[in-house]
């Protein structure tokens, strides 16, 4: 284990957790309301591709930011459309976001392979990172970083504690007996459907303009999966999926940095380690009888339609 | 206003109507995505459909490709097509194709340089094997633990890649090969080859073994009592539960059914059309298969024709690429294009459209 530092570790682990962690943020509140979207990793794509093109046109990574959460939500946009007024699956439509998705950016990014994409800068000026141990890790990131925490709180909160989040949960729990109480349904769930969206966008921007930073096809590689697994491993609460994508992220960075240090483990288990540590988990969790369906949303991919 | 009414039955005719409707919506839509692409629309579409069948220059080529492309997808999506029907969601084709493919690669590779010809057979029975122990993961992982299928099927696929990435540079690799990547050719070594069994045809024993499939897939659904109780879980999960069909046993024969089906159509494809396991060999099929499923109305018959279309669609795409330069993505965003409009059109098939607002009864 030596040459691996704990304090770059924890830096890399929380850049690496960041993209699956506002995918699966937008995705619990997706879930909450009582829809299946299995597209996360289409929508992270084309988020990704979206936000890299606009960054290199405009030289903004702000605006590469922006145009990738647009691009996510655009594309939930069409998952909204089938599954809310045309009632249609919606694991099967989930599953053609992704197809459609990786087809899509594919094709959208095909001139933009093998160019480096404007610099992100970090937030805090250079004094305040230079605090042994805790600069790098409190205060050695960008804005998305604080960005995505901030969203777990106020996910977190506005769930908890505010009138908004009461109806979003009443509807992912009965959407019968919130269309009775006359909640608009269908309304509240393409908003819902839309932020999920927006979310895995800017989470496949941030892969492509900070972690990476370049383009390549399919380079989200199963992140949107394992962002739609931690909300499961959740339960469906917020700071749990922080936990759940950082424990992720951890997994990763170490991973990265054991092939990097040349340790001897065979580079096939390194690289299977994130997915099969995904698996155990769920398997874990989805065990425990008790709690794995205590928290899940009553009426989760149910379809909806008003027949009064 | 428009205003849906839930049909009792779902109509037949636009059960049948709604896949040549989203083919041709379809053709409309990617007609338009050329044409923004700076390609003309009509010359583009009709590279893609008719050129591959019917221009002499190409049609000699293209036609056997037909059933070269179509074998594994109509294999690999008659499995999936009897768990989505229990709503059983196996989605991890690809990775069930990766590993039967590395099976029956390594049991004809054991074998070398022996041309006996129970070998090939052998070769089958591995890649069966692999693909079934595979999709069996998530089989038992569902049934013990109450696991997600969805998300285990698809992350062992990453698991599976990372498996043939380290095959084809590692234990399997090619002990002549100078170093390079890549096993040795199975496809031209009498004894592990997948043999084009009419010449000029493209008709391997995939396409045999893809066939056999959509009879007895057939023959299960509409004569057996397993393929009633797929069916019945499927449509009426609580009924299916007071009928007596045992959860367990269906999930374990979907999905073994599923993985085994994808096991052998990863093996008959490597040791025919790609002759080798490379880190690459896999070019999606697993996936589009599900789109396959879908369009075939997850009937048999309609898997047949669906699989027939699609590979139609690759094989057009290969030759838009050559002619127009259009990228090969295009075609991958194409056929998902193609599941959308099927499943909005879908809401034909089960509710009735009505116009104005309903009369209170």
């Amino acid at each position: 284990m030596m040459g691996i530092d704990p304090v770059t570790l924890i830096v890399a682990l929380i850049g690496a957790s960041t993209p699956i962690l506002l995918a699966a943020i937008g995705e619990l509140v997706v879930e909450k309301s009582g829809v299946l979207n299995l597209g996360v990793e289409g929508m992270m794509i084309v988020g990704a591709v979206s936000g890299f093109i606009i960054a290199i046109n405009t030289g903004s990574p702000w605006l590469g930011f922006a145009a990738g959460a647009v691009g996510g939500a655009g594309l939930s946009l069409i998952f909204a459309l089938l599954t809310q007024y045309l009632l249609s699956n919606q694991v099967a439509t989930g599953l053609a976001l992704t197809l459609f998705g990786l087809g899509l950016s594919s094709l959208m990014g095909e001139a933009y392979t093998g160019i480096n994409p404007p610099l992100t800068p970090d937030l805090f000026p250079q004094a305040l990172r230079d605090i042994p141990v805790a600069g790098p890790i409190l205060f050695g990131h960008d804005l998305v970083i604080y960005l995505s925490v901030l969203l777990v709180a106020g996910v977190w909160y506005a769930l908890r504690h505010t009138r908004m989040g009461l109806i979003l949960r009443a509807v992912g729990e009965s959407h019968d007996a919130a269309h009775a109480l006359g909640y608009k349904v269908i309304r509240i769930r393409i908003c819902a459907i839309l932020f999920g969206g927006a979310c895995a966008g800017l989470g496949g921007a941030y892969l492509s303009l900070v972690r990476v930073p370049s383009w390549t096809e399919g380079m989200t590689a199963g992140a949107g999966w394992i962002a739609l697994a931690i909300v499961v491993f959740a339960s469906w609460k917020p700071w749990r999926a922080l936990i759940g994508a950082y424990l992720f992220g951890g997994i990763a960075a170490l991973q990265l940095r054991l092939q990097a240090a040349e340790i001897n483990i065979p580079v096939m288990f390194l690289d299977m380690s994130p997915y099969l540590v995904t698996i155990i988990v769920l398997v874990i969790i989805s065990s425990d009888r008790g709690r794995a369906a205590l928290n899940a949303p009553a009426a989760l991919g149910k379809v909806f339609h008003a027949s009064g | 206003m428009f205003r849906l009414e839930k049909r009792p039955m779902p109509s037949r005719v636009w059960i049948l109507a709604t896949p040549v409707i989203a083919v041709i919506l379809t053709m409309i839509a990617g007609g338009i995505m050329f044409a923004i692409l700076g390609q003309d629309p009509v010359e583009a579409i009709r590279i893609i459909f008719l050129d591959p069948l019917f221009d002499e220059r190409f049609a000699s080529f293209s036609r056997p490709q037909l059933l070269v492309k179509a074998g594994p997808l109509i294999l690999i999506a008659i499995g999936l097509a009897l768990g989505f029907r229990a709503g059983i969601w196996n989605i991890g084709a690809e990775g069930q194709y990766i590993i039967g493919a590395i099976c029956g690669a390594a049991f004809g590779l054991a074998f070398y340089p022996s041309e006996n010809p129970l070998i090939f057979p052998g070769m089958v029975l591995a890649g069966l094997f692999g693909g079934w122990a595979w999709a069996m993961i998530p089989a038992v992982l569902r049934t013990r633990f109450r696991t997600n299928e969805i998300l285990v099927s698809l992350l062992l696929v990453y698991v599976a890649e990372a498996i043939l990435a380290s095959a084809a540079t590692g234990f399997l690799r090619n002990p002549d090969g100078r170093g390079f990547p890549g096993s040795r050719n199975l496809s031209q070594h009498p004894g592990t080859d997948n043999l084009e069994l009419i010449a000029g045809t493209g008709m391997h024993w995939g396409v045999v073994a893809a066939f056999i499939a959509v009879i007895f897939s057939y023959v299960l659904l509409n004569r057996h009592l397993m393929g009633y109780q797929i069916k019945l879980a499927g449509q009426a999960p609580r009924a299916a539960k007071f009928a007596g069909v045992n959860p367990t046993r269906l999930i374990v024969l979907c999905l073994g059914v599923s993985g085994a089906l994808a096991g052998m159509a990863g093996l008959f494809e490597v040791a025919g059309p790609a002759g080798q396991i490379s880190i690459d060999f896999n070019v999606g099929y697993g996936f589009t298969a599900i789109i396959v499923a879908f369009l075939g109305r997850l009937h048999p018959v309609g898997i047949l024709l669906a699989g027939l279309l699609m590979a139609l669609t690759y094989i057009g795409g290969e030759l838009a690429q050559l002619m127009l330069g259009i990228p090969a993505s295009a075609i991958q965003a194409f056929q998902g294009m193609l599941l959308f409009f099927l499943l909005a059109l879908d809401v034909l098939s089960n509710y009735r459209v009505r116009i104005g607002r309903e009369v209170a009864a």
